[in-house]
């Protein structure tokens, strides 16, 4: 990890941080089908996958009303408060 | 004595927590692995041990990672050697050379404590520990022991360690916001995204390479330099070593820097319009006086081209400083149409030795062993004037007048605008081949060669800029036929002088808006400390 000082005024937030990573998988995983067209087939056989393989871990699925459209501001929100990750499936 | 050190909590090679101070007696030692004088002592110390067994809780401190493995099976210790590959615990503790030995009581006051190997130190704590412990003695083969050994240096000294732990320590001058970039991103492409960037890369301003940046002024890291435009961003002086250090700038820059950032922050030299502006304007900054050989600047051959260090990073930091703690970007405020590359540095030294003239900051007021910065504010340049023929000093004071010509347009005249000239080292033996030239005769005679009647002024066909047709027509033909020079006055024409011995090609800088509406030049000292 690399940390380095902020060069600016800081009147804006930084952006693109990624969580760290502790190298383990437990608690809530979700699963976002963002209504692309055979998306659910992925997340279905990747839910299928995670409860073979990590059989302590929780998962949810979420699905956004539409792809053509960003996340809903609530949708979110319901998501960042009840999972640790969330895999996000886009298909055709 | 009641000295006391921090507590700490460390782990041992096997990965159990040892947390200091606890109950009872305590014998703390700091060891690296490589350390002749350690390894002299640690035998010692496992003897100590061996007889006062849970009477002295030994903790031992090694500095040396993977390698404090190999110092305990190299003389079989079986104490915990506590991993302070960090030497973060050695930071705190102060502690300047290996081995270093504290006796400490339950309470974590020291009851003895020297370094290095003394026999007669360690014969002695043996008896005192007996005697406090109520035990006897441990046995230990005195003679076969140096009677005395210096230590080595604590690994947390080594600069590349010092100044990070420096820069995390409780007391470090450092308030900017901490950036965490997680392993799996690339930092240089992080702070391209994150828009740091001038267009080329940056060095990652981590807090040991600010701290060391910080080292170069004798100015408190919070002390407020300016305030930036646009967004009137607070320049710290930890904010401008920010900004030096992505630049690329050694910290004896840094006065230079912060000289140069007050300057043109100044009402007067005007840096929003100066950024903002569609014409591509951009800060050109002159140094004078005894820094310039101080910190390495360029004065001679290609002092206005790229090769040197100072040079090439001071002005980028000061860009780098507007773009981003005043938040002038392109795109945002700042507008220009073209640009031109000086808006990535523009910074030189003036060739003072090579010049037969009061150099720029003695005609400006300051005395020849100030050191000083002046910036002007530049739309184009340098652009060249070539005259490699004329012998006779009026000859080559004529071409360089002609050179001038070009600023904003061959036929625009008598303008209120500054041109920053600078004449090679060739051009001034020129100059001077018949004796004294004045910087004052070069000026009048850059407005002689260059006077025009103000018809010539007039829009035409061929370009439409110039004095209105309409308003020409009510000009009396007297009034048209009087000759105007380039420039409104003399003092809009700035001499420096730089460059290598070899060549005839002086060049000058093309201003932009100059006075209260746009930009005037200003100099300041630089506190050199």
């Amino acid at each position: 990890m690399t940390t380095i000082l902020d060069p600016t005024d800081e009147r804006k937030p930084v952006e693109r941080q990624i969580s760290p990573r502790n190298g383990a998988l437990t608690g809530t995983i979700g699963l976002l089908d963002i209504r692309k067209p055979r998306g659910s087939v992925l997340l279905d056989e990747l839910e299928q996958q995670l409860a073979i393989r990590l059989p302590g871990i929780t998962v949810k699925r979420y699905s956004k009303p539409t792809f053509t459209k960003p996340c809903p501001d609530d949708l979110r929100r319901e998501i960042a408060s009840e999972v640790d990750y969330l895999v996000e499936a886009l298909a055709d | 004595m009641t000295e006391t050190r921090p507590s700490f909590s460390l782990k041992s090679l096997s990965g159990d927590t040892h947390s200091f101070p606890r109950d009872g007696s305590h014998l703390v030692i700091f060891v690296k692995e490589d350390c002749e004088t350690c390894n002299t002592a640690v035998p010692v110390v496992e003897a100590l041990h061996k007889a006062y067994g849970d009477k002295l809780r030994v903790l031992m401190p090694g500095q040396s990672g993977a390698d404090n493995a190999s110092l305990r099976d190299r003389h079989g210790l079986t104490f915990p050697i506590l991993d302070d590959t960090s030497c973060k615990v050695s930071f705190d503790w102060d502690i300047e050379i290996v081995p270093s030995v504290f006796w400490m009581d339950a309470h974590g006051r020291i009851m003895s404590h020297f370094e290095g190997f003394v026999r007669e130190e360690w014969q002695s704590l043996n008896a005192d520990l007996a005697r406090s412990l109520d035990m006897a003695q441990a046995q230990i083969d005195w003679s076969g022991l140096p009677a005395w050994r210096p230590g080595c240096g604590s690994k947390h000294l080594y600069p590349e360690i010092y100044d990070k732990l420096r820069a995390s320590a409780e007391g470090s001058p450092i308030r900017s916001r901490r950036i965490d970039i997680a392993p799996s991103d690339d930092v240089i492409e992080f702070m391209f995204d994150q828009g740091f960037s001038d267009g080329l890369p940056l060095v990652p301003p981590t807090p040991e390479r600010v701290l060391r940046m910080l080292d170069g002024t004798r100015r408190p890291a919070q002390d407020l330099v300016a305030t930036v435009p646009p967004n009137m961003g607070e320049a710290t002086v930890e904010k401008i070593a920010i900004n030096a250090v992505m630049a690329g700038c050694k910290p004896e820059y840094m006065p230079v820097i912060i000289a140069a950032l007050e300057a043109v922050c100044t009402d007067a030299f005007n840096i929003h319009g100066v950024t903002a502006t569609t014409m591509g304007a951009a800060p050109v900054i002159v140094v004078n006086g005894p820094i310039r050989d101080r910190i390495g600047m360029n004065k001679g051959l290609g002092a206005l081209g790229s090769g040197n260090r100072a040079n090439a990073t001071i002005g980028r930091a000061l860009r780098l400083i507007v773009g981003n703690v005043g938040g002038g970007k392109p795109g945002g405020v700042e507008r220009s149409t073209l640009g031109n590359p000086m808006k990535y540095t523009m910074c030189f030294a003036e060739n003072e030795e090579r010049s037969p003239w009061p150099p720029l900051h003695v005609e400006r007021g300051f005395k020849k062993e100030d050191s000083v910065v002046t910036v002007f504010a530049m739309t184009g340049g340098p652009v060249h004037i070539v005259d490699q023929e004329s012998r006779q000093p009026e000859q080559v004071a004529g071409s360089i007048g002609l050179g001038l010509e070009g600023v904003f347009l061959p036929k625009l005249r008598n303008l209120p605008i500054d041109a920053l000239l600078v004449v090679c080292p060739e051009h001034i033996d020129t100059l001077m081949s018949e004796g004294d030239y004045t910087k004052d005769r070069l000026r009048a005679r850059i407005q002689e060669v260059t006077r025009r009647p103000l018809s010539e002024m007039v829009a035409d066909d061929t370009s439409g800029t110039g004095i209105p047709k309409s308003v020409a027509e009510k000009m009396e033909a007297a009034k048209l036929k009087a000759e105007v020079p380039k420039f409104a006055g003399p003092e809009y024409i700035h001499i420096v002088v730089a460059g290598s011995d070899a060549g005839k090609f002086s060049s000058a800088f093309h201003g932009w808006a100059t006075g209260e509406i746009g930009s005037q030049s200003v100099s300041r000292i630089i506190d050199s400390g």
